[in-house]
């Protein structure tokens, strides 16, 4: 299996280098990037923490970056940092008292869904330095037929970006693989099933979701930045509230949220229900602007309620039972 | 070794314990019995921290543990094997008894052939996940994830409820052994026959006070037993 992933990670590197034109190129890197994010939520997702406010992660992600930069000049070398502390905050005010007094299962969702809206909500009524629900856009370094700032970590080829994204997808996968075999998930998987036992045995349970949710929100929000300086404009609606949240819980959820590439076979996934939404109801998304939410809702019930384990966890699934099918029946 | 005195105990509004004081002395095992909703449970729960004591004092080998929170309680030698067992049912037998050692990772591989040796069945299921295992079995891989921590208390709640009688029997058999390795055990049981063969002392709790105490053979001689659970 190993040379095969070295082999698939060598083969997508070397896409840009086709010739490949830039809306393909594009989709590509909205897939990554949106598979990293995903990959940052379902290390809670899957271990029983499922957050429905990580829009506020991204979110505070985008906009510090993007706020520090156009009204204090601060470069995003120095605001991406700051943005991940901010989230850290977030995440320690939403978790800590959640974890303390035992917050668990939907009434910590509830709990993060609106430290979502809130996050969207503040983004909104700061208008008069956020722009509002019209969104901000960075303020420009590729004046005067620059076609690359590394100060401002503007790059107007789509390719640089590639390559940036992979890395952080990988770093992301590397992140899921290293947890995955740590006595914390182990941890945190006794923890999701009998909560008191796991506090008898001695782990302690506050610390170790704690531990969990701070990783995953600062990955989310490394995420934001990524976002805001790639597509050099962000919106309230696109990085944070509900809209957004729902999205990535339906990303990893679809994918499968227990396996690895899951949440990134959920990305692909939906970046080609978007896609293919759009060609298909057109005008109709005008008309009724909530109208992609509520098609994710509807997909999201049937897929928590027929395939649990996502498109690649059941896929996984499946080829494993055929495989076992003839050894357990020889001749 | 454990000392409790006057503990009272509850859950929100409701008390539980009123004012009980027992103690455990090394190398002893101890049980406490009692009918159902008497607090045994409380009691245990109250000792490993699981719940906040609302008056009194737990000690153990002369130090508070009031403060201590239940994730350190196993850090001070006291091991809780819960009521209905509570195994990570998603994780293997092995990882399960890895989980017992989380204290004290080092010295996971010695302890697990400690525990191997005591329960080869545990061995031969080792991959199999704990949710599968038969009542017997889980109570069995719950008793050995306790013992993973090396404790010098062992605190077991009702190891025989919900199992076959036969098997109740080697569950038996097997807390003897565990007292006979040099364990001390406080014991928490409703099947109180079977309990006073293998304890020295017990307390008898009855609505969340302890109403006598005394070696096992007396004990189950004593009239007091056959009132609280006939109301003779």
């Amino acid at each position: 299996m190993k040379p095969l992933a070295w082999i698939g990670v060598a083969a997508l590197a070397a896409v840009p280098l086709t010739g490949i034109g830039n809306y393909p190129l594009h989709l590509i890197i909205m897939c990554l990037l949106w598979a990293y994010v995903y990959t940052s939520w379902s290390i809670m997702g899957r271990l029983g923490l499922v957050s429905l406010g990580h829009g506020a992660f991204l979110g505070i992600g985008a906009y510090t970056v993007v706020m520090l930069w156009n009204h204090y000049g601060f470069s995003p070398w120095l605001g991406a940092p700051l943005a991940v502390l901010l989230s850290l905050a977030a995440a320690l005010l939403i978790g800590l008292p959640c974890f303390r007094f035992r917050i668990v299962g939907h009434y910590f969702a509830l709990v993060t869904l609106a430290l979502s809206e809130v996050t969207r909500l503040v983004i909104v009524a700061l208008r008069d330095h956020t722009g509002g629900s019209l969104g901000a856009t960075p303020n420009t370094a590729l004046a005067q037929g620059n076609t690359w700032s590394l100060d401002a970590l503007q790059f107007s080829d789509k390719r640089v970006w590639f390559y940036v994204i992979l890395a952080f997808w990988l770093a992301g996968l590397w992140i899921w693989a290293r947890l995955d075999r740590s006595m914390t998930r182990l941890a945190l998987d006794a923890i999701t099933h009998e909560e008191d036992a796991a506090a008898s045995v001695g782990i302690n349970v506050t610390r170790s979701k704690l531990f969990v949710t701070l990783v995953s929100a600062g990955m989310t929000s490394v995420g934001g930045v990524l976002y805001a300086q790639y597509q050099l404009y962000i919106n309230p609606e696109t990085v944070s509230g509900i809209g957004i949240s729902l999205q990535m819980v339906f990303g990893a959820i679809a994918g499968g949220m227990f396996v690895m590439l899951g949440p990134t076979v959920g990305a692909v996934f939906t970046l080609l229900l978007q896609e293919g939404l759009r060609l298909a109801l057109g005008d109709a998304f005008k008309q009724f602007p909530a109208l992609d939410l509520a098609i994710y809702g509807l997909m999201l019930v049937l897929f928590i309620i027929y395939m649990p384990k996502g498109i690649l966890g059941a896929a996984l699934e499946w080829r494993a039972r055929r495989r076992a099918t003839p050894a357990a029946a020889p001749g | 070794m454990l000392a409790v005195s006057n503990l009272s105990a509850g859950y929100g509004s409701f008390q539980a314990l009123f004012g009980v004081s027992l103690e455990v002395r090394a190398g002893e095992s101890v049980a406490v019995l009692g009918p159902n909703g008497a607090g045994k449970t409380t009691l245990l729960r109250a000792i490993s921290k699981l719940i906040d004591a609302s008056a009194g004092e737990i000690t153990m080998e002369g130090a508070r543990l009031n403060e201590v929170p239940a994730h350190e309680v196993i850090g001070r030698g006291i091991a809780h094997v819960p009521e209905n067992r509570r195994l990570f049912p998603r994780l293997t037998v092995e990882e399960n008894l890895r989980m017992g050692a989380f204290s004290s990772r080092k010295k996971f591989p010695e302890r697990l052939k400690f525990v191997y040796g005591l329960f080869p069945r545990m061995e031969e299921r080792c991959g199999q996940l704990a949710g599968t295992l038969s009542g017997g079995e889980q109570q069995m891989c719950a008793i050995a994830r306790a013992l993973m921590s090396g404790p010098k208390l062992l605190l077991l709640d009702e190891p025989s409820a919900g199992l076959a009688p036969v098997v109740v029997q080697s569950i038996f058999a097997l807390v003897k052994r565990i007292c006979a390795e040099g364990f001390t055990v406080l014991i928490v049981e409703q099947n109180v026959q079977q309990v006073l063969k293998v304890v020295d002392r017990a307390y008898l709790l009855e609505t969340g006070r302890i109403k006598s105490s005394g070696d096992a053979a007396a004990l189950a001689a004593s009239s007091e037993l056959k009132r609280a659970y006939l109301g003779l």
